[in-house]
């Protein structure tokens, strides 16, 4: 009798895969960083959602933030581009290969200060990616200076009190007409996880703004980029929970209770109603809501806003599905006889 | 003057005229009506469009040269002046060459009369209320007064006239007629009112058979799409708009699958974003590319430097005009030459192809992709604003010679077979690695891009002997690029004390310039076609005693450059540049040419 071996099989998703296939390298960023959690959300959302790592570019800008995508799918292509323009590295790899998924990560100095014009208008033309900025209102590489969304008077030991009103990116995203806009916090991987496989089935541009804890430089208590401001001020709009492609939602939940937002792919996220009322597809109300957060001083997460209405670049381009990379020289290159018909009109 | 004696004294097929109007009063139609006219009537002839940074109101000048020896290059005598912009009308006046002619829009008040300038009032207002267009049309049509009398008195065919303006208005019979009808009327006025004084007449040739006219941008972008460009991104700017606008205008009937674009073809928000996408595209595997002049260059140098570090293939096509700073947005320089050569912070060494016609622009158009591909690096082709936006004549442009070369890419496939892959070794020694694109499905196919210091194997590292080897594979890849790119062309005996080394759009008037020298001064010729130099230049350099190199920058740029190239032979080398907005005459040419090296 032969004996029987227990082997342990490692867990695999839909396309085979563990979830160590969709790991990085071991992060260089400091102990605690809320970037490292939003890396190991980016992990658990691609694996979840059964990706292959072949099928998602990463790309990022400069900082800290743009240092994490080497941290993440190590067996995804990427491109750690310029400061404050991944944006455009990002449409120009995402439209020459459709077919790509792409995932970008930024910071709050690389998308609110140098990255700006960029960020609004990669949201202004939708290219379908999803934009992850990890906020913690400090620049970290160089040291702790204030960045665009510090908090006012703010007082920072190296760069003393900050005088200026902060940048909210998820205003911006909504004024830039953004399908897709969503906040949330480092310190609340189940959000962030479910987020993120949300808007990797949007087509569109799907922005989310992560408040992400800068341990170093921005992380006392007075601080709303800080672990504990967040968890004590942080105010979900919804239980967020993503529904998968063709599986069913089945949920007993009372009518008026919860929301289901359709995502492209045909899976869909459920919003379970916590307190009050938020229909996300209001965008006035969305504006008031952001408006109201600040004023006062708390920490609204969750999807805040949703249009899937809106064209996505490449069909605005009205480009084939295939991606470009694959054309031939033949299809590339017309013909002498078109040329010869080109030229008659020189003449 | 008598009859006898004018006709006597007649020129045929050789005249600069300069048609002086006002910016944005349409007039733009009624010179290419009479270039097209000339040209269908077998005259070499050029347009030269001389125009402020402006949209309307500011003077505006448009030079025609018609020449039965093939020269179109700008000349600086004016033969025939067609006056319509009260403004200049005293200095247009006062540039007109001895014994040419003044045509002017008799409302215009007349600067007093030169001694041996013939002067034709033009009626051009009565003229106008004889036709009656419609009020919106009103201006354009009396700039078609002008084509019509300036016609009868040169003797231009009306029936070529018409032809031109069926091509300029898409055979769209309505716009013609309602021009021909005020060209016609006004042809008819002149005969019955004016009377033949000047010289300068025009006559059917047959030298622009199966010949073209086309600007440098509109070539340089067929030969992009003949290239296979599926990606182009861009931020208006003249002088190079125009490039843009004409990869847009011939893409979509080139360039369809079942109905859907196989390009893309993007307006950035600016130069940073439109190099940005190029790049982003480069990686992704299209033939990627941005167009764009001096300004724009000075905003992609952050972007250029990265795509020279990470080695991404990108076109980079920069239509040249007069800088520092927003300098002279409208006039034509090369000055661009050692800003480019090496863009980016560190140490920078980009490849520059210098096409010196509107068929190199064509031909550099498909070729500067393979050159990105081959060496996974930025391609720039400097063109500039006189080769770019003006009308030149040539040859129908020759279809690609040679298949498309995509460059070292490696495939799943491939991947599979070798079994190993390093993004930046050097496995040929050429300096030139394998990579792969985006999506390749083998798990040793994906790499990380970055603009940090990497090892072979694209992962970030600080080590000096990895950031040595790197750079070393870089220059080595540097010096491959040389017997990549389009040797230069060489004329002239070989035998001659003098050489000449010259670059682009100075082309025409070099030419010119070499036949007046011809029984003065022997000259040998050599015109760069690319940036860095091939073993010919050295060799040119070595063989001639005395070597003067031209161009239109105020530096000497590419003399500079050659300096650095052969530094043994640097002080044989002389500078020749002329550096003010206006494209090089021949006459210059030839007289600074004397001057330097002696006749």
């Amino acid at each position: 009798m032969a004996t029987t071996v227990e082997t342990r099989k490692a867990k695999v998703n839909d396309v085979g895969l563990a979830k160590a296939d969709y790991k990085g390298g071991p992060s260089t960023l400091c102990a605690g960083c809320g970037h490292n959690s939003i890396s190991s959300q980016i992990v658990n959302a691609a694996y979840e959602l059964s990706i292959r790592p072949h099928e998602i570019i990463k790309l990022s800008g400069i900082g800290c933030s743009s240092k994490s995508p080497a941290y993440f799918l190590g067996k995804s292509h990427g491109f750690n581009s310029l400061h404050g323009r991944m944006p455009s590295v990002a449409t120009g790899a995402l439209v020459a290969n459709r077919s790509l998924k792409g995932i970008g990560v930024s910071g709050d100095g690389d998308t609110a200060s140098i990255g700006m014009g960029q960020f609004v208008h990669l949201v202004r033309r939708n290219l379908p990616m999803v934009y992850v900025i990890e906020n913690n209102g400090v620049y970290g590489l160089t040291k702790g200076q204030f960045s665009a969304t510090a908090d006012h008077e703010q007082t920072l030991k190296y760069a003393g009190t900050n005088p200026f009103m902060p940048v909210d990116l998820c205003m911006e995203a909504l004024t830039a007409n953004c399908g897709f806009v969503a906040r949330s916090f480092a310190g609340d991987p189940k959000q962030v996880t479910e987020l993120i496989k949300a808007a990797f089935s949007f087509d569109g541009t799907a922005v989310l703004d992560i408040i992400s804890p800068c341990v170093t430089f921005n992380d006392r208590d007075e601080s709303t980029k800080s672990y504990s401001w967040g968890r004590e001020h942080q105010d979900p709009l919804h239980d967020v929970t993503y529904v998968p492609r063709y599986e069913e939602i089945q949920v007993d939940y009372e009518p008026g209770e919860t929301t289901i937002v359709r995502l492209h792919d045909g899976s869909a996220l459920m919003l379970k109603k916590l307190d009050e009322e938020y229909d996300p597809t209001d965008r006035s109300a969305a504006i008031q809501l952001l408006d109201e957060a600040r004023a006062n001083q708390v920490l609204a997460t969750g999807l805040i806003y949703f249009n899937s209405d809106q064209a996505s670049l490449q069909d605005s381009e009205q480009m084939i599905k295939r991606p470009l990379s694959e054309l031939t020289p033949d299809e590339l290159r017309p013909s002498q006889e078109s040329l010869q018909e080109v030229l008659e009109g020189f003449k | 003057m008598t009859e006898n004696s004018t006709r006597a004294k007649a020129l045929v097929n050789d005249f600069s005229m300069v048609v002086a109007t006002v910016n944005g009063s349409g007039s733009q139609t009624s010179n290419l009506a009479l270039v097209r006219a000339l040209f269908r009537m077998g005259i070499p002839v050029s347009g030269k469009n001389l125009f402020p940074s402006n949209i309307q109101g500011l003077p505006t000048w448009y030079t025609i040269r018609a020449s039965g020896d093939g020269h179109t290059a700008r000349r600086e005598s004016v033969e025939i002046l067609v006056a319509m912009n009260v403004t200049t009308f005293t200095e247009d006046h006062a540039g007109i060459s001895e014994g040419g002619a003044c045509f002017y829009a008799d409302h215009l008040p007349k600067p007093q009369a030169r001694a041996g300038i013939v002067y034709y009032p033009m009626p051009i207002k009565d003229l106008v209320k004889e036709v009656s267009p419609p009020k919106d049309l009103k201006e354009y049509v009396a700039n078609m007064a002008y084509v019509g009398i300036v016609s009868e008195m040169l003797g231009i065919d009306l029936e070529a006239v018409r032809g031109a303006l069926m091509t300029h208005f898409h055979d769209r019979e309505k716009p013609v007629e309602l021009n021909m009808g005020m060209i016609r009327l006004a042809a008819e006025w002149a005969k019955q009112n004016l009377e033949k004084q000047d010289p300068y007449r025009v006559e059917a040739d047959n030298k622009t058979k199966g010949k073209i006219l086309i600007e440098g941008n509109t070539a340089g972008a067929l030969g992009a799409i003949y290239g296979g460009v599926s990606f182009a991104s861009w931020y208006p700017i003249t002088p190079a708009s125009s490039f843009a606008d004409a990869v847009r205008q011939y893409l979509p009937q080139l360039r369809k699958e079942n109905g859907k674009n196989t390009y893309a073809v993007i307006q950035a928000e600016d130069e940073l974003s439109a190099i940005g996408m190029a790049i982003g595209a480069g990686w992704a595997g299209a033939r990627s590319m941005t167009s764009t002049s001096g300004p724009g260059i000075s905003l992609m140098a952050e972007f250029v430097g990265l795509a020279f570090f990470a080695e991404i293939p990108i076109v980079i096509w920069d239509v040249q005009r007069m800088g520092p700073s927003t300098g002279l947005p409208t006039r034509t320089s090369q000055g661009d030459v050692m800003f480019v050569r090496y863009l980016g912070h560190g140490d920078t060494k980009n490849v520059i192809l210098l096409p010196g016609s509107v068929a190199e622009c064509f031909e550099f158009g498909w070729r500067a992709f393979d050159v990105a591909e081959r060496l996974q690096s930025p391609v720039f082709v400097l063109s500039d604003l006189d080769l770019g936006m003006n009308l030149w004549m040539s040859d129908p442009f020759d279809y690609p010679d040679e298949p498309m070369d995509r460059g070292k890419v490696l495939t799943a496939e491939q991947l599979e077979e070798i079994g190993e892959f390093a993004r930046y070794r050097d496995v040929d020694g050429d300096g030139i690695a394998y990579r792969t694109l985006p999506g390749n499905e083998h798990p040793l196919a994906p790499w990380f891009v970055r603009g940090t210091g990497h090892n072979e194997h694209a992962e970030y590292s600080e080590r000096p002997d990895d950031w040595e080897r790197n750079m070393e594979r870089l220059m080595r890849k540097a010096d491959s690029a040389r017997d990549l790119i389009p040797a230069p062309v060489l004329s002239g005996s070989g035998e001659a004390r003098v050489g000449l080394i010259y670059y682009g759009s100075t082309e025409s008037a070099v030419r010119e310039a070499c036949d007046r020298l011809t029984e003065q001064l022997e000259l040998d010729t050599l015109r760069l076609r690319a940036v860095p130099f091939n073993s010919d230049v050295k060799q040119f350099i070595e063989d001639h005693e005395v070597l003067c190199v031209l161009e239109m920058n105020t530096d000497g740029q590419m003399h500079k450059l050659l300096q650095l190239e052969v530094p043994e032979r640097a002080t044989r080398l002389r500078s020749l540049t002329q550096n003010n907005g206006l494209p090089l005459t021949a006459r210059w040419i030839a007289e600074s040419l004397v001057d330097l090296v002696g006749g």
